[in-house]
């Protein structure tokens, strides 16, 4: 057959594929079953909805839910226009040794671990002796023990996203707005346009589609939140506020003594589905306005 | 030419002015932590616990240094993390490629029922449960094997690599190759490969790095002390606190120690970020790019 030796090659990549992605989705079954080590996936009793039914009618559920979604558009709300303002004002520096050092110092927080950065924050934050309790103190203000406080818990979980993302979020956008036609730009000007009117009424428009489908891919992620960087923030002083549905499906799962798999595995099964089916609706609008994600 | 159309009007002055401020602060506001962080980690441990250190270097000591460098966990760790990033990147570039190539070919009979099978992947999984089941049946757990196989594949710099053969391979070259005898395995080796640098570049950078930063897979996966990379010896100090001196009696000896323990955090941070800083501004381009290719429809 011609074109065999391709799928020789496809053969190791479509092993890993079925054993580290399709094998667990399958093993998804155990949602609904108690799952025993000994008796394997097959020999586990059914039991149907229970562990979904448990989950919904306990006092966790509310919590976790609200958590996850507050979380969620939180972050989309202060992190998504961010990237874009940067960008644009960007994109009005002349001086090209200024815009390349500011590219390059914002773009690094980017590659800090997720451990690093959440070390960072919590040093920076800590009562008494970190920079920011310190900064407070030269106004006369008190020391904040921040993490302990689950009102702020999310409100540092988001600014500190934002100081390590905004700058390589913003790369997309600079690179569509160096596509936006020069000529429309010197035509405003002719007709007197300053650089705010420019940039509302040129750069933002012809940056638009970009935008559209930014702002759909992030809808379609809506439920994936930095989990690792989240269960690295949690304590049990602010568990009140940082108990998502990830944290949540590790600390009753893998995380105890008695490990929980069917009641872990049915509630991140349940994570899961909505967040295909936001991803799903996604698509379907992107295609509306004629881009697929894929 | 007047002069006044050259002349900037007074409300873009203004705005230029606005402009650079807005941009200056945003770089106070990313630079200040990591500036607080390096002097904090080579000032003395007193001015530290004290709260002096706010910007600049109080007192100038290595001795937080000299903690890192004592400890034989974070040695360990870094040996560790060399050893996944680099033989993990390896395995990871491999079977990307071998998996993009063919993928990349418009003439592979089942294409599209192969891409929804890698797409579907990331829009749905089995989840951290079934996963860890897996990688738990197949005696992976506390091996070094489940850091590196169970993360073999990232779908996404797939369709990456996939986009780039698409658009630098063309089919001229393909024809061209097989009228002069050149089978599939021969026509990747010694024509795709040769001419796929900045893509490999740029998937490995990416592979790399998220080798680098990884430590959750580590904390679920590994129980031995001495397999654990950087980022879960990180993960003890830095957020569990896990540097022991609460059997102290000299209370002295305990605020030293304490001290040398805040001391050791800041300069973890440094010496732990040091390598991918060091590295970024000669790869920073091969970033951008690989941002540019993803964002790309494949």
């Amino acid at each position: 057959m011609k074109g065999w030796q391709l799928y020789t090659l496809l053969i190791l990549p479509l092993a890993y594929l079925m054993i580290f992605k399709y094998v667990p989705m399958y093993g998804t079954v155990i949602a609904f079953k108690n799952f025993v080590a000994a008796r394997g996936i097959w020999g586990s009793e059914w039991v149907g909805l229970v562990h979904f039914e448990r989950f919904f009618h306990s006092y966790q559920f509310g919590r976790v839910f609200r958590n996850t979604l507050t979380l969620a558009a939180y972050e989309l709300l202060v992190g998504f226009p961010l990237p874009i303002i940067l960008a644009l004002s960007l994109n009005y520096v002349r001086n090209a040794f200024f815009k390349k050092s500011i590219q390059m110092i914002t773009y690094a927080p980017h590659f800090i671990s997720v451990v690093v950065l959440v070390g960072i924050t919590m040093q920076m934050l800590q009562p008494g002796t970190g920079a920011v309790n310190i900064v407070l103190g030269l106004f006369g203000m008190d020391s904040i023990h921040f993490m302990a406080i689950p009102e702020y818990f999310k409100t540092i979980y988001v600014l500190s996203g934002v100081w390590q993302n905004v700058g390589f979020a913003s790369i997309i956008y600079l690179a569509a707005l160096s596509g936006v036609d020069p000529t429309l730009h010197e035509a405003a000007v002719m007709d007197g346009a300053s650089k705010l009117k420019r940039m509302w009424h040129v750069d933002i428009p012809g940056i638009t589609p970009i935008i559209v489908v930014m702002f759909i891919l992030a809808m379609g992620n809506f439920m994936e939140i930095g989990f690792e960087k989240v269960l690295l923030m949690q304590n049990p002083l602010n568990l009140r506020t940082s108990e998502i549905i990830d944290t949540y499906v590790f600390n009753i799962g893998l995380k105890g003594a008695v490990p929980q798999y069917s009641a872990a595995a049915a509630i991140g099964l349940f994570k899961n589905l909505i967040a295909l089916f936001l991803l799903v609706t996604a698509n379907r609008l992107a295609r509306r306005s004629g881009t697929s994600l894929w | 030419m007047s002069k006044n159309a050259i002349r900037e009007s007074k409300g873009d002055r203004v705005f230029d002015a606005a402009n650079h401020l807005l941009l200056g602060l945003l770089l106070i506001i990313i630079i200040y932590p990591l500036l607080y962080i390096v002097s904090a980690s080579i000032s003395s441990s007193e001015a530290v616990i004290a709260g002096e250190v706010w910007l600049w270097p109080v007192q100038p000591t290595l001795d937080g240094y000299m903690a890192v460098f004592a400890n034989k966990m974070i040695w360990s760790g870094f040996m560790n993390s060399f050893y996944y990033a680099g033989v993990g990147t390896l395995i990871n570039v491999i079977v990307t490629l071998l998996a993009a190539y063919p993928l990349s070919r418009t003439d592979l009979f089942g294409r599209g029922f192969f891409m929804l099978l890698f797409v579907f992947t990331m829009m749905f999984s089995g989840g951290l449960i079934p996963t860890y089941l897996v990688v738990k049946a197949l005696g992976l757990l506390d091996t070094r094997w489940a850091l590196i196989i169970p993360t073999a594949l990232s779908v996404w710099n797939m369709i990456i690599a996939r986009t780039y053969f698409q658009t630098t391979i063309s089919s001229e070259l393909l024809e061209a190759g097989q009228m002069d005898g050149c089978n599939d395995y021969r026509f990747l080796w010694s024509i795709v490969l040769p001419l796929s640098g900045p893509i490999i570049a740029v998937i490995a950078l990416f592979y790399a790095v998220g080798h680098w930063n990884q430590y959750f897979h580590a904390m679920i996966y590994l129980r031995d002390e001495s397999l654990f990379p950087l980022q879960l010896v990180l993960r003890d100090i830095l957020i569990q606190n896990e540097v022991d001196f609460s059997a102290m009696s000299d209370a002295g000896e305990l605020v030293r120690r304490q001290g040398i323990r805040e001391l050791l955090k800041y300069s973890l941070i440094v010496v732990s970020t040091l390598p991918i800083m060091v590295v970024y501004p000669f790869v920073q381009k091969y970033f951008v790019k690989g941002m540019m290719i993803g964002s790309l429809k494949g």
